[in-house]
């Protein structure tokens, strides 16, 4: 039972909060504290540091905090979100920043056929069938695997160089294409190179075993209802599965779009398989705030980024909460 | 009655066969970069680029004719027939016969489609001990200085093993108490700060770790166990999988124990704890493979070769080995074996972590 904790103040309530407080605090404390250190303060700090050009230059003293960390208010928003003219054409201050956005769009386009392939795998993978064990555990080695390691075994498969043919492009001469891509190498084909490995790679992990569990939560008896009334198979698969596993639907799409804007699994890609390239058709936002960060040192212009990364991710979530739960179907 | 009951099981025979088929094809195609990945791991570098690929390493089998090595191959349509390729020439390939005994010796000339090369599996495993002594990964002075000199991949195993259990530990220490005073306890704030909690769950990682970065480096903390270990060791995640499942331990077991005047620890050590081994089970697992795998913030906060874990080692050896594909696969081998072991065993744990902390959020 919750005690009203706020009635009136009494001294002896108050020294009862007070009491519990003192208990709890010996549980609460080591988490908390690293909580405040390592993500609250941080988050409130990216905040902070967006508003500042900040070079990571070594402070010892107030002087040199003052003089590497300038408070310039909303300038690195402007550079990173604001337009110009340039010979009465508008133009971005910030292209690249469109564009990267534009890539990291471009590769979420995986996701709903990473979920459709989840889910069809789930419904098989929920037939009675012997091994589905062993069937589940393979399919979700990619999961568990290091992406370094998979992403230099795909820079293998998709290898393509003079008098080179790696294992993609040998197949598909086998069945007779003559010219097939240089995947990683033309500007065209990397983006759609990193969505294929990304799918192999998702298709089969958490999103397929939440589909499984949701798909064996769903009662025998009304499948059975259906098929007395005469239900067929896909009439059974619309109006029961479907509708059904729609909680599931909501929270996978949900945590994948949290996931694919900030996509580091791609990032692990574009960072070892290409650089970003070929002419940054591959750099995500993700990789173009770590440049900024890490290899530039620009830590102000960097988080204010990375705070754009947040509150796409926050919108998307809050559309996806305000809108998708609608769909949903609570049984 | 009689005819459905004969029909039924055929077509419930033809639906599960068709069952693993499908299922099959979808494992076969999760399983071929994996299985070419250690293909190409035993392949000598001169035979680790073919076309068409060669899914089982093999290489040419040859022998020594008057002092040069020349290539066997077997006659096509002359079954036990041998020779040995001495040269080519415009009219085809001048060969000496080898087999059988009786004609051994004889030369002759035959065209090149008659002539079909032998090749001879041929394992590489000395690839592997040549990845892990990589002259490109040689590293000095690690492990706090206790080791003064060493192979790369010894070095990567130790660091990640290290970094890897005191962040698991971390994570599952502090969680589980955490957890125990969100779950049990009542103090002012209680739900206000686990909403807090859960708040930051949805924060993109890199908002989170650009500050702690920054603080990092002008502590001139880069480059420092405590860098990899410390900023990973409070899991709000953790917590909040933790307090949904000691939510679902029925007070009653607890009850006795507080009539008996037990402290809030001993009921979190006695009674919470054992009874939650699935549950800690599955953070652990979770902790562990999301710890050994990680890749983004040890490739911030170290670029010291003697500090790098196994993901960041191994990119780092893929950067001194670009071409090297037999190298590179089994260096991949060998960070990746680990990992499926733990995954393997911990597999029930994981999979029902998965669904925990997904149906319940």
């Amino acid at each position: 039972m919750p005690e009203p904790l706020s009635s009136i103040p009494t001294p002896a309530t108050r020294s009862r909060a007070t009491r519990a407080l003192l208990q709890a605090l010996p549980f609460l404390l080591p988490n908390l504290l690293g909580f405040l250190i390592f993500t609250f303060l941080p988050i409130l700090a990216c905040f902070g540091l967006s508003l500042s050009s900040y070079d990571l230059a070594p402070i010892a003293n107030l002087r040199e905090l003052s003089e590497h960390v300038r408070f310039v208010g909303l300038d690195n928003f402007g550079r990173l979100l604001g337009w110009h003219r340039d010979s009465g054409h508008l133009v971005a201050n910030d292209t690249e920043f469109w564009r990267y956005l534009g890539n990291t769009l471009f590769l979420m386009l995986g996701i709903p056929l990473s979920i459709a392939g989840s889910l069809l795998l789930a419904l098989l993978l929920n037939q009675r069938l012997r091994g589905i064990t062993l069937f589940r555990t393979i399919y979700f080695l990619p999961t568990v695997s290091s992406a370094v390691a998979i992403v230099i075994v795909w820079k293998w498969i998709f290898h393509q160089q003079p008098n080179e043919i790696g294992l993609l492009n040998g197949a598909l001469m086998s069945i007779g294409l003559r010219h097939p891509p240089d995947w990683l190498g033309s500007m065209t084909w990397a983006k759609p190179a990193f969505i294929i490995m990304a799918l192999w790679t998702a298709i089969g992990g958490y999103n397929c075993v939440l589909y499984l569990a949701g798909l064996q939560g769903i009662p025998e008896e009304l499948y059975e209802a259906a098929a007395l009334d005469g239900a067929g198979s896909w009439t059974r698969l619309r109006h029961i599965t479907w509708p059904l596993l729609s909680p599931t639907t909501f929270f996978v799409v949900t945590m994948s779009i949290i996931a694919g804007l900030q996509g580091s699994f791609l990032f692990t890609a574009a960072f070892l398989m290409t650089g970003g390239g070929p002419a940054g058709s591959t750099t995500t936002l993700m990789l173009y705030i770590y440049n900024y960060a890490i290899s530039w040192h620009q830590l102000g212009y960097a988080t204010a980024m990375a705070c754009v990364l947040f509150v796409l991710v926050f919108g998307f979530t809050l559309i996806n909460w305000r809108y998708g739960q609608r769909l949903v179907h609570y049984g | 009655m009689n005819a459905r009951r004969k029909t039924r099981p055929l077509r419930v025979t033809i639906l599960s066969a068709l069952g693993y088929l499908a299922l099959s094809a979808v494992g076969i195609t999760m399983l071929l970069p994996f299985a070419w990945m250690i293909s190409t791991s035993l392949k000598s570098p001169s035979y680790a680029i073919e076309f068409p690929p060669r899914w089982i390493p093999a290489e040419p089998v040859t022998v020594d004719v008057n002092g040069r090595t020349c290539r066997v191959a077997d006659v096509v349509g002359q079954t036990g027939v041998q020779v040995a390729i001495v040269s080519y020439s415009p009219e085809g390939a001048r060969v000496q016969v080898i087999a059988p005994p009786a004609r051994a010796g004889e030369q002759t000339t035959l065209p090149e489609d008659r002539l079909r090369p032998v090749r001879r599996v041929q394992l590489h495993w000395e690839n592997y001990l040549e990845a892990w002594r990589a002259e490109g990964v040689k590293v000095t002075g690690a492990f706090f200085g206790l080791v003064r000199q060493a192979d790369g991949f010894l070095v990567f195993y130790m660091n990640s093993i290290f970094v890897s259990l005191c962040v698991t530990l971390g994570v599952v220490f502090t969680s589980s108490l955490a957890a125990f005073a969100f779950a049990r306890l009542q103090f002012p704030g209680r739900d206000s700060i686990f909403v807090g909690y859960l708040a930051t769950l949805m924060v993109p990682a890199i908002v989170i770790m650009l500050p702690v970065y920054a603080l990092l480096s002008q502590l001139r903390m880069t480059n420092t166990y405590t860098a990899l270990i410390f900023p990973m060791m409070f899991s709000a995640y953790g917590t909040f999988l933790l307090r949904q499942f000691f939510m679902s331990i029925p007070r009653e077991l607890e009850d006795a124990a507080v009539i008996d005047g037990a402290s809030p620890f001993a009921i979190y050590r006695y009674i919470i704890i054992p009874l939650s081994k699935p549950a800690l089970a599955t953070l652990t697992t979770f902790a562990f493979l999301h710890s050994w795998n990680d890749f983004l913030w040890p490739l911030m906060v170290v670029d010291r070769l003697a500090l790098k874990t196994l993901p960041i080692g191994l990119a780092h050896f893929q950067d001194s080995y670009t071409t090297e594909y037999h190298l590179l696969m089994a260096a991949s081998v060998i960070v990746m074996v680990p990992v499926l072991i733990v995954f393997l065993i911990g597999q029930r744990y994981f999979v029902r972590g998965i669904v925990l902390s997904g149906m319940k959020g």
